[in-house]
C-alpha cells in the first residue's frame, strides 16, 4: 500500500526531500515558500538530518555549500527575491561541483515584486542563475504529486553531474492541496558518501579540497566539460509530456500552474472541434527543443505561449525551435493576478476562431 | 629544547604570502597546533577568499575554500552535518568584518562549534591595498589617500570587543604576531579555542593583528614598529571572553 | 642548533631582529627565488630557543632534535 497524504505543494516537497535522502536544510523566510523551511524544521531532526535557519538567504545557500562539500544531501527553498540572493553561492556550487538542490517557489516581480504567485523566474532559472555562465538543471512540475517524485530524485541528477538542480514551482502549486503519494524512505549509508566529499566517513584517508577558484586553463577545461554536460542533458535528460498533439493543428506550450489552467482550456476547445494540444515542458533546462522542432508544421497554424507572467519568458526558447514556420502567440497574467481557463480560453480561441471564420 | 619541525599541514614549496606578511605566520601557527592536537587527518580549513585564499595553494590538509564573508556559514553547514570535524574559518578583515559581517556575527551568535580565526592587517591586500573595515584613522590606502577620515568612514571596527557582547561565544582573544611573545600567546589561545571545540563547547574566536609590507608601503621589520605605535594601541591584545575562565 | 631551510625564505629578518644572541645575519647568497637568507655566524653561541624558527613566517626554520636526547 503507498504512503498516500493530503498535503500542500510545498509540504510534499519537503518531505520528499527527506524521503529522497536530504538530511541539512538552510533557508530564511519568505512568502510563498514558508512551509518547505517550517515542515523542515521538524521533520529532519526526526531523521538525524540538521536545520538551520540562516540569517539571509545568501548565508544559507552557502549553509548548503558547506553541507553539501561533506557528502550530505543538502537543499535550500526560497522565492524570487530570495533566489537572487542566493544566485552568488548557486554559482560557486557550479564552480565547485557541488551537488545541492534549490527550490524556488515563484512569486510575482520583479523587486520584491507581490507575495502572490507567479511564473515570472523563467529566464532567471534558465539562462542566468547567477554570474559565470552556467547552467542548472531546472524542473518544473505541475502538481504536488509531480513536485514530490521530481524532488526525490533530484540528488540523484545533483549527485551524478556535480551541479546544483533547481526546482521552479510557482506559488499557487506550492499552496494548493493535494493527495500525494508518497516514494519510500532512500536508505543511504556512510560508505556511500562520495568520495570526493570532504567528510572522513567516507573513509578517505587522503587530502581532500574542494574550490570554486582555478588557474586559467584549468577553468577553461571546466568550462568546456560543463559545455558537453549541458549538451548530455539535452540528449539523456529531458522530460516532457505531450498532450493531444497528434492531429493538432495549434499547439499550447506552457509548464506548471499554466500547463494546468492550459489543459482545461484546450479540453473545452476540443469539444468544440479544435484540434488543439499542448506541449509541456517538465525540465525547463533542458528544454525539450525536439518536441516543438518535429512539430508537422504542415498542419499546426499557431503555437500558444501561455505562462503566468507578462511579457511571456519562454518565448525566446519557442520561437528557436519553431523557426518562423508558424506564427507564436502569447497569453498570460502577471503580478500576482492568476491564470483562469476562461481567460486562456478566450485568449484562445480569439485567434482560432478568428482565422477559421 | 625539543625537536621544531617544519607541519606536514604546508605544502613542500613557499607560501604565496609576500616577504615578511604575517599570514605566512599565522597559517604557520594554526598548522603546528593541529600537530600538536593530533588533530591533521581531522581537521578542515575553511579558505575565505583575499590574501587568505592563496593558502589554497599552500595548506596541505583538508580545505574547502568558499565566497567572500561566507566562511561562518559555510562552517555552520559543515560541522552541522559533520561535527566530528575540527572545523575552523580564517578570514580576512575585509571578508569578515565587511561583506561577512551578518555571518560572523550570527555564527556567532548561534554558538556554533567551530573556531574562527580573523587575520587583521587593516587593509584589502589581495585587491591592491584599499581602505579595510579595520584600516585605522588617518591610515593612507588607495581609497583614502588623504588618511581614513570619520566623518565619511566611520571608525576601524572592533571584532573581539563585538562578539564579546554576544551571549553564546566561548572564547574571545586577540593576540599581535610582531613579537615572539605574541606569537607565544597565540599559540596557546588557538590551542585553547580547538581543544574547547573538540570537548564541543561552542564557538571560539581568534583575532591576529597582521601586516602587509607590500600595502602599508613599508620594510617588514618596519611594520612591526607601527604595529607597536598604531594597531596594537587601538586593537588592544588581550581575552575578551573565556567561559573556562573561572572553571 | 638551528636549521634554515634556504629554499622557503624570503629574507624578512625577523629571525635576525628577534635572536636573543644577535648570531643571525642576513647572508650574501640568493636562494632559487633571489632571497638572500640569513645565516648563523656563531653556531656555539646558539641556545636552541627556537624564537627564529617561531617568528618565521615561512616556516624555514627547524629545530633539529639534539643528537643523542
Amino acid at each position: 500500500m503507498g504512503d498516500k497524504r493530503f498535503m500542500k505543494g510545498n509540504e510534499a516537497i519537503a518531505e520528499a526531500a527527506v524521503r529522497g535522502g536530504c538530511r541539512f536544510f538552510a533557508g530564511y523566510p519568505i512568502t510563498p515558500q514558508n512551509e518547505i523551511p517550517e515542515y523542515l524544521s521538524w521533520r529532519l531532526p526526526e531523521v538525524g538530518g540538521a536545520f538551520v535557519q540562516g540569517e539571509s538567504e545568501v548565508a544559507s545557500i552557502n549553509m548548503v555549500y558547506g553541507a553539501a562539500a561533506m557528502g550530505t544531501r543538502a537543499l535550500t527553498s526560497s522565492s524570487g527575491p530570495g533566489i537572487s540572493l542566493k544566485a552568488e553561492g548557486i554559482s560557486y556550487l557550479a564552480a565547485a561541483a557541488l551537488p545541492a538542490v534549490i527550490v524556488n517557489i515563484s512569486r510575482g516581480g520583479p523587486g520584491l515584486g507581490s507575495i502572490q504567485p507567479a511564473q515570472s523566474d523563467y529566464l532567471q532559472a534558465t539562462k542566468a542563475l547567477g554570474h559565470g555562465g552556467f547552467h542548472a538543471m531546472v524542473l518544473a512540475p505541475n502538481s504536488a504529486q509531480e513536485a514530490a517524485d521530481l524532488v526525490y530524485d533530484a540528488w540523484e541528477y545533483a549527485e551524478r553531474d556535480r551541479n546544483p538542480v533547481l526546482v521552479l514551482m510557482d506559488g499557487c502549486l506550492g499552496n494548493i492541496m493535494e493527495e500525494v503519494e508518497l516514494p519510500p524512505m532512500k536508505e543511504l549509508h556512510d560508505e556511500d558518501l562520495p568520495e570526493w566529499s570532504l567528510t572522513r566517513r567516507n573513509g578517505r584517508d587522503w587530502q581532500g579540497n574542494i574550490t570554486p577558484i582555478y588557474t586559467e586553463l584549468i577553468l577553461e577545461g571546466l568550462n568546456a566539460m560543463a559545455g558537453e554536460m549541458y549538451k548530455a542533458w539535452e540528449e539523456d535528460d529531458v522530460k516532457v509530456e505531450e498532450f493531444m498533439l497528434d492531429d493538432a493543428e495549434y499547439v499550447v506550450v506552457a509548464y506548471g500552474i499554466a500547463s494546468r489552467v492550459s489543459k482545461e482550456a484546450i479540453l473545452k476547445l476540443r469539444e468544440e472541434g479544435v484540434k488543439i494540444g499542448m506541449i509541456r515542458p517538465i525540465t525547463l533546462f533542458p528544454f525539450p527543443k525536439k518536441s516543438i522542432r518535429n512539430l508537422d508544421f504542415t498542419k499546426v497554424k499557431g503555437i500558444f505561449d501561455i505562462e503566468m507572467t507578462v511579457p511571456a519568458q519562454m518565448r525566446e526558447d519557442i520561437e528557436l525551435q519553431v523557426m518562423d514556420r508558424c506564427p507564436i502567440y502569447e497569453y498570460g497574467r502577471s503580478g500576482g493576478c492568476l491564470l483562469d481557463d476562461d481567460g486562456v480560453y478566450d485568449a484562445i480561441a480569439e485567434i482560432v476562431k478568428g482565422e477559421d471564420a | 629544547m625539543a625537536e621544531y619541525k617544519r607541519s606536514q599541514l604546508l605544502a613542500d614549496s613557499p607560501s604565496g604570502y609576500c616577504p615578511g606578511c604575517l599570514h605566512g605566520l599565522a597559517t604557520k601557527l594554526i598548522a603546528e597546533v593541529i600537530d600538536e592536537l593530533g588533530q591533521a587527518d581531522n581537521s578542515l580549513n575553511v579558505i575565505s577568499v583575499g590574501c587568505s585564499a592563496l593558502n589554497i595553494l599552500y595548506w596541505g590538509g583538508d580545505f574547502l575554500s568558499v565566497a567572500h564573508g561566507r566562511a561562518p556559514a559555510a562552517a555552520t553547514g559543515i560541522k552541522r552535518v559533520n561535527p566530528e570535524r575540527l572545523v575552523f574559518a580564517y578570514q580576512g578583515d575585509g571578508d569578515l568584518a565587511a561583506i561577512g559581517l551578518a555571518e560572523i556575527m550570527s555564527a556567532a551568535n548561534r554558538g556554533e562549534n567551530f573556531t574562527v580565526i580573523f587575520a587583521n592587517n587593516q587593509t584589502y591586500g589581495m585587491t591592491g591595498g584599499q581602505m579595510a573595515p579595520t584600516t585605522l584613522i588617518g591610515q593612507k590606502t588607495t581609497t583614502t589617500v588623504y588618511g581614513r577620515d570619520p566623518a565619511t568612514t566611520g571608525y576601524p571596527l572592533k571584532m573581539c570587543e563585538l562578539i564579546s557582547t554576544l551571549e553564546a561565544p566561548r572564547f574571545v582573544a586577540r593576540y599581535a604576531l610582531n613579537s615572539p611573545k605574541g606569537v607565544s600567546d597565540a599559540r596557546k589561545g588557538i590551542k585553547k579555542a580547538f581543544q574547547m571545540q573538540l570537548d564541543g563547547k561552542g564557538f571560539t574566536f581568534i583575532e591576529l593583528l597582521t601586516n602587509c609590507p607590500t600595502n602599508w608601503k613599508m620594510t617588514p621589520l618596519q611594520t612591526f614598529d607601527y604595529m607597536n605605535s598604531n594597531t596594537i594601541p587601538y586593537f588592544k591584545p588581550g581575552v575578551y571572553k573565556d567561559t573556562e575562565a573561572n572553571g | 642548533m638551528i636549521k634554515i631551510n634556504a629554499k622557503y625564505c624570503k629574507s624578512c629578518g625577523y629571525c635576525i631582529r628577534f635572536c636573543p644572541k644577535k648570531i643571525l645575519e642576513m647572508g650574501t647568497e640568493r636562494n632559487r627565488r633571489g632571497h638572500f637568507y640569513p645565516v648563523v655566524t656563531d653556531p656555539d653561541k646558539c641556545i636552541s630557543c627556537g624564537i627564529c624558527a617561531s617568528m618565521c613566517p615561512d616556516a624555514a626554520i627547524e629545530l633539529p632534535a639534539k643528537e643523542g636526547a
